[in-house]
């Protein structure tokens, strides 16, 4: 009991929960765009490796950190769209479509890294995001060495959200996004294009997932691994179910998935041998099922989630 | 200029490539260098394959072998691209049978004329069915001396992928080597769950950090980035990471594949079976595992009675002790 106190209160923790939650609200902020305007993208997994291969390749070729973040953007906004054409004109099984996006973009991400670099003893590296000095504030107690001592793309990633729970609430736009999510033949009778709308959301959204990739691999590490996103995108996924579909509960559960990962992270090695290791492994996720069954009860799904809109069918 | 092949320049080109290929032939079987293949399950950046990735080289840079390799070979794919070698005309094909074990030994079985040399957690089979284990804990021992005399807490962590039998026995010969230098260290201890997630073992890392820990054994990659970050010294395992962390890193236990594969070939090559385990060649005695460390990061002293000891276990005077129990 006493180590749990301790672990909560120390400074390490909480800084660890902002750095490992990052990707994770890059995954489910671009998760729930393209969610609210009634697509389902399962191609996250693979957009995400996509876009920690194409920052990181970007940024070893000679490119800026900023640029590189670009790059893996606007990757993943082309996969975006690849995505979007099979499901929305073509109206295609969302399922099918997200799953083979997922397995042609590991696999692309793969090939075009070995054409790139050539093999080496261990992967190459480049020159990652380092923590911002924000000067006076990086003093403060506590607050200072957790929420002021983190890297640039942690704060961008805060700002998205921020901004895409104002713009989905608060915009025409958003209004727009909602409302095709909803029942895009309403949307459509108000005079706006559905198709377009959803085309234009799962863009945005497979760019922002991208950015949970290159987060990876441009601040968290420095190397590019085929297979290190680990899942990240699945639990993306869950995520905008735990959120409701909402930005703001979407920054909570993904805070929260990383409080339990951080937290066990730091009890193995205290309670470790009285508790065998996979029961800490599992707690974040077996908690997050857990808050899912509590939350998701309320939750409010659009209603046109996965649903293909085909123009003048009733 | 466009080219419209028709059906007799297609059966020219046809006939032209196959006499090139028959008169390529004997040319080929002059050489008689073995064609030997690896079959990575993981891109050969990974640190356990880019040993044998560099073992095999190597010696193909000597001329002693021609090698042909895959890479990232998905578990439901590997039988496949090991038939594939062995119609391909490979002699040996060396690779991994953690996730295939079973699938493995029956393409083994399918192809007697070729000699299979696969990191395994069972054992050999058959006549051409070899196997050999990971052993560099004699390294880590004498890694874990240095660490034992440069610590300053008194606390040392060791982050791992996953408690299997060969990982458990890597951190339990380390922790041996800390404890007879500095028998009352206390040790960290942290699983990741996943091979190939460095953030992860970062994270990991960072935890052991601020549960007191200033030397780290990284088992994966991505820990000796936490204790760079936070200026403190790690331990790099299977390959030699002093250059990727030249300020951190001061000790590899570095494990060298070129034994195990030498002497399967020199079995292979005299007719002798190869299904046999190949363990004993990862030894330090056979040069198959070793430490490289950085001296100038390292006090002298502690220099002198890890070469002793390191001197003691090439000549069998001391053994590290291998327990595969899981670390606690």
């Amino acid at each position: 009991m006493q180590t749990t106190i301790d672990i909560l209160g120390s400074v390490g923790l909480w800084a660890a929960v902002l750095r490992i939650a990052t990707p994770l609200i890059f995954g489910v902020l671009g998760a729930l765009l393209c969610e609210r305007a009634g697509v389902l993208n399962l191609g996250i997994e693979g957009i995400m490796t996509f876009g920690a291969m194409a920052g990181w390749l970007a940024v070893y070729s000679g490119a800026g950190l900023w640029t590189g973040l670009l790059v893996a953007a606007l990757s993943g906004a082309a996969f975006g769209l690849l995505h979007a054409g099979l499901t929305v004109p073509l109206g295609l099984s969302q399922h099918v479509a997200g799953l083979g996006i997922t397995l042609f973009a590991s696999s692309l991400a793969y090939y075009l890294f070995r054409l790139a670099v050539p093999i080496s003893g261990t992967p190459p590296t480049v020159e990652p995001f380092q923590p911002l000095d924000f000067g006076p504030l990086s003093d403060i107690p506590f607050l200072g060495p957790t929420l002021f001592a983190q890297t640039a793309p942690t704060y961008l990633a805060i700002l998205l959200a921020v901004l895409l729970a104002w713009m989905l609430a608060r915009t025409p736009l958003g209004l727009a996004i909602r409302l095709t999510g909803e029942n895009p033949h309403a949307a459509e009778a108000q005079g706006l294009d559905p198709i377009r709308i959803r085309i234009g959301a799962v863009v945005a959204g497979s760019a922002v997932m991208a950015l949970g990739g290159a987060f990876l691999t441009l601040a968290a590490f420095n190397s590019f691994f085929p297979t290190m996103v680990q899942g990240r995108g699945w639990v993306a996924i869950a995520l905008v179910v735990f959120a409701s579909w909402r930005p703001g509960r979407a920054l909570v559960g993904a805070l929260l998935f990383a409080l339990f990962d951080a937290f066990q992270l730091r009890l193995q090695p205290l309670a470790g041998g009285v508790v065998p290791y996979q029961v800490f492994l599992m707690t974040p996720y077996l908690l997050s099922i857990l808050a899912l069954v509590l939350v998701a009860r309320r939750a409010r799904v659009p209603q046109a989630l996965m649903q293909p809109y085909r123009r003048g069918e009733r | 200029m466009s080219v419209h092949p028709t059906r007799r320049h297609v059966l020219a080109g046809t006939a032209l490539a196959l006499g090139a290929l028959a008169l390529g032939r004997p040319a080929f079987a002059q050489a008689a260098k073995p064609k030997v293949a690896g079959v990575h399950a993981s891109p050969v950046e990974n640190a356990w394959n880019s040993r044998l990735h560099a073992a095999l080289q190597a010696a193909a840079e000597k001329g002693t072998i021609e090698y042909v390799f895959s890479e990232g070979v998905s578990a439901n794919d590997y039988p496949r691209v090991m038939r594939e070698y062995a119609e391909g005309g490979a002699v040996l094909i060396v690779g991994e049978a953690y996730a295939v074990e079973n699938e493995a030994r029956q393409v083994a079985a399918e192809y007697p004329d070729v000699a299979f040399l696969m990191g395994s957690s069972g054992e050999p089979t058959g006549d051409n069915f070899g196997t050999f284990g990971t052993w560099n804990h004699e390294a880590a021992y004498l890694a874990g001396m240095l660490s034992g005399r440069m610590t300053q807490t008194g606390t040392v962590g060791a982050v791992g992928a996953i408690p299997i039998p060969e990982i458990n026995m890597l951190i339990n010969a380390f922790r041996a080597g800390v404890a007879e230098t500095r028998p009352d260290a206390k040790h960290l201890i942290g699983f990741i769950g996943t091979f190939f997630d460095p953030p992860k073992a970062r994270e990991a890392g960072l935890a052991q950090i601020d549960a007191g820990a200033d030397i780290l054994f990284g088992e994966r990659i991505g820990t000796a980035d936490a204790a760079k970050e936070r200026g403190i010294k790690a331990v790099g395992s299977l390959t030699d990471y002093t250059s990727r962390y030249p300020d951190t890193v001061f000790a590899n236990a570095v494990w060298n594949f070129d034994p195990i594969l030498a002497a399967a070939l020199a079995d292979k090559t005299a007719g002798n079976p190869t299904g046999k385990n190949y363990t004993p060649y990862s030894l330090m005695k056979e040069g198959g595992n070793d430490i490289a460390f950085t001296a100038s990061m390292v006090p002298a002293e502690a220099i002198a009675e890890m070469e002793a000891k390191r001197e003691a276990i090439k000549s069998g005077a001391f053994e590290v002790a291998v327990d595969m129990s899981e670390p606690k």
